[in-house]
């Protein structure tokens, strides 16, 4: 069977200058990958990358069509609204699964009629993240997904994951805690990081970047 | 699609989202124009279908920066690009919410807004179903703008200079398309000039917006 996910050789770049390169790895069911690695060394730009946000200055990468749900430092929640309709919003534009399974699993069911903007910043994430359960899509590409959590809220959306994992979905996500996630390899970018000397990254690739 | 509309409008007409403020604008243009030319019948009828037109494109102009930038904010825009929705799809979808909650209104509430400036009563028709074919347009090219300064600080007033001379069209065949059946005479020309308008608009600029928030999204 082909992984889920597949990078190979990938090199990101950040406003025309390349953060990482030559990064590999592949992701089947069941498996996670964790990346690490000291701020600003472009692991964000590359989960943008893998999410098919920006394109790759080079390499591959490799995922079936609408299978990735990522989730970034913003959660795109709408204040005006209640829980219950951010949630149901999402869960209807990916024509996911119900939402009361990921209330539940995020502990928000007390919370679903309350507007979102009376939220806590943890809650608000663990909406965010409760989010990836009604997309039904099966590799999770996370960005820093524990920011505002506290220790209880972190062992939920462990769980979360580690639900997801068994069910034949993988997971990427960039995080500097520890996740106590066994399953989870540990992929550290520093030995991938582009060598800023490198005269032919600094030209600019011309106007069609913008529009390749 | 169906779900963005319908998130779309609701976050319109909830607290803060701005539903009315168009209107509002509307209101105060067409009762101030009175009081600034004065009240003579003739001069105001004259000049009616021009300031109407205006008023429109304005209040139009009041809510565009909206269209993406609040959706760019708080990350939804990135999340809707991963979202099985096609861009083109999110453009058009969030063109047409902009349009219920400031075209639409305008639209109707316009054989109101007429008498105030006198507008003949042959004209009042006209004015309300160019307005309706016109509109449309109107909040597609806004999206175009929106998508391009999407991300910009106070990207407000670039976007209305972006978007101000791609009205200029629409704004004279709508105006002469009131102001001709107001006179009486034949009408069909300039209103058939403004349906192509707001269909080729309609029809070409989904795709140019998408693109442009794709590029601005990176």
């Amino acid at each position: 069977m082909a992984p889920l996910l597949s990078v190979s050789d990938l090199a990101v770049a950040r406003g025309g200058r390349r953060a990482v390169e030559g990064v590999t790895f592949s992701l089947d069911a069941g498996q996670a990958l964790i990346l690490r690695g000291a701020n600003g060394i472009g692991k964000t730009t590359l989960l943008r990358t893998v999410a098919g946000l920006q394109a790759a200055v080079d390499g591959i990468v490799d995922a079936a069509p609408d299978a990735i749900a990522y989730a970034a430092h913003a959660d795109g929640i709408k204040g005006a609204l209640t829980v219950r309709e951010n949630l149901g919003f999402w869960a209807q534009v990916f024509d996911g699964p119900a939402i009361g399974a990921a209330l539940a699993a995020m502990n928000l069911s007390d919370l679903a009629d309350r507007p979102a903007a009376m939220l806590s910043a943890g809650q608000k994430r663990r909406l965010g993240l409760a989010r990836l359960l009604v997309t039904g899509r099966p590799v999770w590409v996370l960005d820093e997904p524990t920011v505002s959590l506290d220790t209880a809220s972190v062992a939920l959306f462990v769980q979360a994951v580690r639900g997801h994992l068994s069910g034949g979905g993988a997971a990427l996500m960039a995080t500097h805690i520890d996740l106590n996630l066994p399953e989870a390899t540990v992929l550290d970018l520093t030995p991938y990081r582009a060598d800023p000397r490198r005269v032919q990254d600094r030209v600019p690739a011309g106007f069609d970047e913008a529009f390749a | 699609m169906t779900a963005l509309l319908l998130r779309d409008l609701r976050l319109a007409v909830r607290a803060g989202g701005g539903f009315g403020l168009g209107l509002a604008f509307f209101l105060i243009l067409c009762t101030l124009v009175p009081f600034g030319v004065g009240p003579q019948g003739g001069t105001l009828a004259l000049i009616a279908p021009g300031i109407l037109w205006v008023g429109a494109l304005l209040a139009c102009l009041l809510s565009l920066d909206r269209i993406f930038a609040l959706d760019w904010e708080d990350g939804s825009l990135d999340l809707l690009a991963t979202a099985p929705l096609p861009m083109e799809g999110t453009v058009l979808v969030k063109a047409a919410a902009h349009w219920i909650t400031t075209g639409l209104p305008l639209v109707a509430a316009a054989p109101v807004f007429g008498l105030l400036l006198h507008l003949p009563a042959g004209a009042q028709g006209w004015l309300v179903l160019s307005l309706l074919i016109g509109t449309p347009a109107l909040s597609m090219l806004g999206a175009f703008g929106a998508a391009l300064t999407v991300g910009l600080r106070r990207g407000g007033l670039l976007l209305s200079l972006l978007v101000l001379p791609l009205y200029v069209p629409t704004l004279i065949f709508g105006a002469e398309t009131v102001r001709r059946g107001g006179a009486g005479m034949d009408a069909i020309t300039p209103l058939a000039f403004l349906t192509a308008i707001t269909l080729a608009v309609l029809g070409a600029i989904p795709f140019a917006a998408a693109a442009a928030l794709r590029v601005n999204l990176r």
